[in-house]
């Protein structure tokens, strides 16, 4: 069989990695616009903020494609398809059969059509990347258009690199997709004090020498601007093949577009109404494609969605439907704009739907968890949003322990027994420890021998 | 008079002493022994003299539960095994034994099976222990010795990191070793080590790969790695950088449910340790990629410039008495004395000129134990079965399956001290002695040689292991030496050149040292206790980085099962708890089986703590009390696996190269018993 990939991005070339995972005998050609190895966009802003360089983004190194047989054709645009004889056709005139064919084109940066935009960075490729770190080196101010997640990050990376950073925003909160108008608020404060200042429902105008032009006039400053206003979905050659594309190009649940012999996934696919922007689903798709490919049964039925901002000293996670209201559905709420601490939870038929955490939590793993599971809440909300807060409380004060409890786990000894063998004469850990070997296994319950043989003498001390 | 000598349980091999007067006898902890040096022991170890005077000793052959001579049941099994090599061939007859057998028991075992039986099928029950971090440390450094460092240079450690590991309550004196460095414990339950950490970090069960994948890829980003060290004394290191960039950390706290922060924090106070050690066990091993797990801390290990530095290091913690040694001289299917490997050609032609037979008369590679004692009694399977230190009706996993298997047997004849559960099943049952009964070697989980020496008679009526296997060969044709010093100079001959090179150890040495460290090579040779200092014994000298993939657990939860299965150890009892069970202190602190979950789990099943509760997979189910913790995930039950019934419920899914079963997660439903 032979298998013809276009798109070697994260769906792609994760796609031709499950595929030959799974089948040693297929013939792959996978095709990439981009020169280089396939990259983690994901880690785009680490690199940004500089925790992360552009080398340690490479998902494939070149040697893996002649390793694993895989012939990848990079650099090399593929200009249309021939549905009729099963065949693509690059820009630079190579035409290659298929009997399966996967779309993985991902999408492209909106860039709005405003006057001197030019003169903007977009955020969307390591060349990008490149291109607005040379331009932060000599820039005195930076200005960022667009407050969804990348918006987010690529703000908080420039501001760590010391740059005063303005980040305008259309909508009436940050990360209006993913957030409730309150954990918007914070979030803004949070990024405020890490440099980041933010404007939210301007419209950006123009783009001048010195700054942003708003609607209203008024000049937001700044000689370095970057664009993160959304991506779109990346669908002129399946739409020039005939296939069925509305935003993205329409797929059921195997992934296949209304010609059985030809895929897509990633952010260029639309399944169930959904275009999804991020990469866990294009990675669940790419991994349900391949085994459809390889005569499989799985089904795609639609992704979690688990967004999860990347930035220093701003730890937030934000899943599922956080917008609900009390009327629709059960909400938990803690909020302490002061700490920068927002916290919700929105329950439904005792399935957690959506949930945001904003501020470090040790909830988030288990609330991730529980949300990607659809398991049932338990009873104790607020332990879910604070985990540790109903766990019993240890009594290791020697007063407040009751005689039951052992004390020396590792040779089974009771608070009773070392009062026990006490009132028979004992008076330091030392005979305690000949008397009922407490303290002899690990060691580690000699305080808490020697502050319940010091209580009891001190108790003695005190009846005298 | 006391002797000295070891506590008979687990790896660490406690020093201990032992007075017999009469039928009186008295344990006390030695000083001498590093391992529980300053006089410690557990509550095993301190009531271990019951084992001996107990009254539940084995104490005369039984053949169909009939008493026989010795003569009469060494007659019956060798002539009944001999029918069934004539009819069947000699991979009729299989042989498994055990990690507490001591070194000259393994030794000789696997010369029973390949010289006197000329059968393949041999293998033991460390397979189900030790399997995946021996043949991760293979892989990476070309040799495996547990713990490549003495046990008290922990003590110089500011950072330990233990995967899967909870010492406090499988080897508590262990513990002492520990304490100047801060603990980082990964593990999904809040386990009485947990309690000790730093940090805990809780991931899913049979999520620990992705974890470690995790922690790489941030000490990778965040600048962390020991670069002098990966490109001086490593290879590989790029292509493992190439395969973490799938692995950043947002993705790993969604698969593992630990916080990105917690991961963060762990990987720096690991690269900023002066001294740092990355230790494994069970938790992180017993899986379908236990393997690749301890690859990845391996890996993470290596990238923070550990192994082979003074100071600090890689090391797992090996579980069984002599789990180390029993996997160094050729009880295991692949494997000939000295850790040599069996289809190593100049490993056979050493061998089995120290045999006195021919190299191509030495049979090949067999069946690992799971799958030997799978093809029990199947056409083409094993139709005999000699088992000695071993209880895998409790210990395998889908015991109910293996149990059937061990029943469609001709012959099983088993060696033990009690009547354990696998015992009942025996067509002849042979009672031996048991530690401190006996001499012999034992090699703890530093890779130190230790002396186990007979301090009390044994009662009458049994019989050294030792003299059981030679008996058998003799009957079957061989003359084979059966007195400890004899069998252990004859090993050190076997070994000489190997990995596992004993040939300079002699009794007198090890007790002279308290101990000798292999590789020891010859008399004059000092032992290696840090053997990866100057290089490692690959063929360039260099550790590998190897690259490894998370993938989920072999079963996941679903709707029909929905809840996760973990298995482990509780401190007052040891592995199948033949020996344990029988002690009655120890049973009063743990009496019987039971079931830890969290509240919101029993809430959701109305269950109550002391509630009798079945746990049911799609192998089987087992039973045991509720106890209610908020120190087990929501998702997560755990049961302890010393009595019958929770390895009806494990998982036998293998792991591709160490053949070791998903003994730690599978997924289950759990009800109360009306």
């Amino acid at each position: 069989m032979r298998l013809v990939v276009v798109g070697n991005g994260m769906a792609g070339s994760r796609l031709v990695g499950e595929v030959r995972a799974r089948d040693p005998r297929v013939s792959i050609t996978v095709f990439g616009a981009e020169h280089g190895r396939p990259y983690n966009r994901v880690l785009l802003s680490n690199v940004l903020a500089g925790k992360a360089r552009p080398e340690q983004l490479g998902l494939h190194d070149l040697s893996w494609y002649a390793a694993n047989r895989v012939e990848a054709a990079l650099g090399s645009e593929v200009a249309w398809i021939d549905r009729e004889a099963r065949a693509v056709h690059t820009a630079d005139g190579r035409r290659e059969p298929y009997d399966l064919l996967v779309l993985a084109t991902g999408s492209e940066a909106i860039v709005p059509p405003i006057p001197g935009v030019e003169r903007a960075i977009p955020f969307r490729t390591l060349d990008d990347c490149d291109r607005i770190l040379k331009a932060a080196e000599h820039s005195r101010r930076a200005v960022v258009v667009g407050g969804g997640l990348l918006g987010i990050e690529a703000a908080r990376g420039l501001a760590g690199r010391g740059l005063p950073v303005t980040l305008l925003h259309l909508a009436g909160h940050l990360m209006e997709r993913q957030l409730d108008a309150e954990a918007g608020l914070v979030l803004g404060e949070t990024l405020a004090g890490l440099g980041v200042e933010t404007r939210t429902g301007v419209l950006a105008e123009s783009v001048e020498e010195t700054g942003v032009r708003l609607a209203g006039g008024e000049l937001v400053e700044g000689d370095l601007v970057v664009l993160a206003c959304g991506v779109r979905p990346l669908t002129a050659l399946a739409a020039e093949a005939g296939l069925e594309v509305r935003r993205g190009v329409v797929v059921d649940d195997e992934l296949r577009t209304d010609d059985p012999s030809i895929f897509a996934i990633g952010e260029c696919a639309e399944h169930d109404g959904t275009v999804y922007g991020l990469v866990a689903p294009a990675w669940e798709q790419a991994s349900v494609a391949a085994d459809v490919i390889t005569g499989g049964k799985t089904r795609y039925r639609g992704s979690r969605l688990v967004t999860r901002l990347k930035a220093s000293s701003v730890e937030l996670a934000a899943m599922g439907e956080t917008q609900l209201t009390d009327e629709h559905a059960e909400v938990v709420r803690f909020s302490h704009r002061a700490q920068g601490t927002y916290r919700k939870l929105v329950i439904r038929d005792d399935r957690l739907v959506g949930a945001i955490l904003l501020g470090d939590s040790d909830a988030v793993g288990t609330l991730t968890q529980l949300f990607d599971r659809g398991g049932p809440v338990p009873g104790d909300r607020a332990g879910l949003l604070f985990p540790g807060l109903s766990a019993a409380p240890v009594a290791d004060s020697p007063v407040l322990m009751p005689d039951a409890a052992k004390v020396c786990q590792c040779n089974n000894v009771t608070k009773g027994q070392i009062r026990a063998c006490w009132e028979a004469g004992a008076r330091d850990v030392a005979g305690v420890a000949a008397a009922t070997r407490a303290t002899t296994g690990c060691g580690t319950c000699r305080d808490a021998v020697a502050g319940i043989v010091g209580w009891l003498c001190e108790q003695e001390g005190v009846s005298a | 008079m006391s002797v000295d000598t070891h506590c008979p349980y687990c790896a660490l091999q406690c020093g201990m002493a032992i007075r017999a007067e009469g039928t009186e006898v008295t344990i006390t902890p030695r000083t001498d022994i590093p391992a529980n040096a300053g006089g410690a022991l557990c509550q095993k170890g301190w009531t271990a003299a019951e084992l001996l005077t107990n009254g539940e000793r084995l104490t005369g052959p039984l053949l169909h539960g009939n008493p026989v001579s010795w003569e009469e049941a060494l007659d019956h099994v060798a002539e009944r095994l001999g029918a069934l090599r004539d009819e069947h061939g000699p991979d009729a007859v299989a042989v498994f034994g055990g990690g507490g057998l001591t070194n000259e028991k393994a030794y000789l075992l696997g010369k029973l099976a390949r010289v006197a039986l000329g059968t393949s099928q041999i293998d033991y029950n460390g397979r189900f222990c030790m399997s995946s971090a021996a043949a991760a440390s293979i892989r990476a450094f070309g040799l495996d010795r547990g713990m490549p460092f003495p046990v008290t240079d922990l003590a110089g450690a500011d950072v330990v990191l233990l995967a899967g590991a909870n010492p406090a309550e499988t080897m508590p004196p262990f513990v002492r070793h520990l304490e100047g460095a801060r603990l980082i414990v990964i593990d999904p339950r809040r386990t009485a080590t947990a309690r000790l950490a730093w940090l805990h970090l809780r991931p899913a069960p049979g999520t620990d790969l992705a974890l470690a994948l995790g922690l790489l890829h941030l000490a990778v980003a965040e600048d962390l790695v020991d670069v002098p060290y990966v490109a001086g004394r490593t290879t590989g290191f790029e292509e493992v950088r190439t395969s973490l960039a799938s692995w950043w950390p947002e993705r790993v706290e969604r698969i593992t449910g630990v916080p990105v922060q917690r991961m963060r924090e762990a990987v720096r106070a690991l690269a900023f340790a002066r001294n740092a050690y990355v230790l494994t066990g069970r938790g992180a091993e017993q899986h379908a990629k236990g393997t690749d797990t301890v690859s990845a801390f391996i890996n993470l290990a290596l990238a923070l410039g550990l192994p082979g530095r003074a100071g600090s290091g890689y090391g797992c913690l090996t579980g069984q008495g002599n789990g180390q040694g029993g996997r160094e001289h050729g009880q295991k299917a692949d494997q000939l004395p000295g850790y040599r490997k069996i289809d190593d050609p100049a490993a056979r032609e050493h061998v089995a000129g120290v045999w006195g037979v021919r190299p191509e008369d030495l049979p090949g590679p067999g069946r690992s134990a799971y799958e030997l004692l799978d093809a029990l009694g199947t056409p083409g399977g094993p139709r005999a079965m000699l088992l000695f230190g071993s209880n895998p009706v409790v210990s395998a996993p889908d015991s109910a399956r293996i149990a059937d298997r061990i029943r469609a047997l001709d012959l099983l004849v088993v060696c033990d001290v009690v009547m354990s559960e696998t015992a009942a099943l025996a067509d002849v049952v042979l009672p031996v002695t048991q530690w401190a009964e006996e001499t012999g070697t034992m090699t703890n989980l530093e890779g130190r040689v230790l002396l186990r020496r007979q301090a009390v008679a044994p009662p009458p009526g049994v019989r050294g292991d030792l003299e059981v296997i030679a008996g058998l060969a003799r009957r079957l044709g061989h003359d084979f030496a059966d007195e400890p010093g004899k069998v252990f100079e004859e090993l050190r001959r076997a070994s000489a050149g190997g990995p596992a090179d004993y040939a300079g150890i002699t009794y007198e040495r090890i007790a002279d040292e308290t101990g000798v460290f292999w590789p020891c090579p010859d008399p004059e040779h000092a032992g290696t206790p840090r053997p990866f200092l100057d290089s490692f014994p690959t063929p360039d000298g260099r550790a590998r980085f190897v690259p490894v993939e998370h993938r989920p657990p072999a079963e996941d939860i679903d709707d029909d099962y929905p809840v996760y299965l973990t298995t482990g150890r509780v401190l007052a009892h040891y592995q199948s708890g033949a020996q344990t069970r029988r002690i009655a202190s120890l049973t009063a602190a743990v009496p019987e089986p039971y079931v830890e979950l969290h509240p919101d789990l029993a809430d959701r099943l109305a269950i109550e703590a002391g509630d009798l509760v079945r746990v049911t997979s799609r192998r089987g189910a087992g039973e045991g009390v509720a106890r209610i913790s908020d120190a087990i995930r929501s998702d997560t039950v755990f049961m302890p696996f010393h009595w019958e019934g929770a390895n009806r419920l494990t998982n036998p899914a293998l792991d591709p190269t160490s053949r070791m079963p998903e003994f730690k997660v599978c997924a289950v439903r759990v009800e109360r018993v009306a």
